[in-house]
């Protein structure tokens, strides 16, 4: 068993087109090493160096994760995990 | 170009000047592939700000899911301006991250009615001309 990731239209290029792929790890930092290696350049996408992208929301199942531990998750077999790009903008 | 149906359109101008003077947000779906916008679907602006709009992420979740449930596609994502012209702000191409949507701005600054879409790739903005139909054929 995987954890099934849900991937949006704008990073499928990285996915060779496949709307969801499997990862593993303990964690939610630990799933997206995991799919770095599977699919390379996705990381950058999702992550920078003060951790998850602000245009970007990641769900396990079907709670935003920055209201669980953000990267410190916990994930386990048989949970899935969605990426969203944040929809925002504005005048300013 | 942009074809849509004459009643999204005044729901969207509609939901516009309601949430004026915050700005207004949503999408209307159609079915993927077809670029045919049909399901109208208005959102919460997470932030209730005149100068910028988010989609609440659990909103958007469920939104997405039904989406997907249904074989749909943001067709259409569509936000206000309340004090300035129709026209995508940096941070409005910033975030824009759906290559297939039509992005859909409306001004209530003025009475005269703004109703313009744009497709924002890779950073870049371009305007398209938008064809209101009272009917699709």
């Amino acid at each position: 068993m995987a954890i099934e990731v849900r991937i949006p239209t704008i990073l499928r290029s990285y996915t060779g087109g496949a709307k969801a792929v499997d990862a593993t790890g303990a964690t939610l930092a630990d799933l997206i090493g995991d799919l770095e290696e599977r699919h390379p350049g996705l990381r950058e996408r999702l992550v920078d160096d003060a951790g998850l992208r602000r245009f970007v929301n990641v769900y396990l199942n079907d709670e935003d994760v920055r209201f669980l531990g953000g990267l410190g998750t916990p994930v386990a077999d048989g949970d899935t995990v969605t990426v969203l790009p944040a929809v925002a903008g504005g005048a300013r | 170009m942009l074809t849509i149906s004459r009643e999204l359109v005044d729901a969207i101008v509609a939901h516009a000047r309601e949430d004026h003077p915050d700005e207004a947000c949503g999408v209307v779906a159609g079915p993927e592939g077809s670029d045919r916008p049909e399901r109208f679907v208005r959102m919460e602006n997470a932030e209730r700000s005149p100068t910028f709009y988010r989609f609440d992420s659990h909103e958007q979740f469920r939104v997405w899911r039904d989406m997907d449930d249904r074989d749909e596609v943001p067709v259409v994502i569509y936000h206000s301006h309340t004090a300035t012209e129709a026209y995508p702000s940096r941070t409005d191409v910033s975030y824009a991250s759906e290559p297939d949507a039509h992005y859909v701005l409306v001004s209530t600054a003025s009475e005269e009615q703004q109703f313009r879409s744009y497709r924002i790739l890779d950073g870049v903005v371009t305007e398209e001309d938008v064809k209101i139909v009272e009917a699709y054929g």
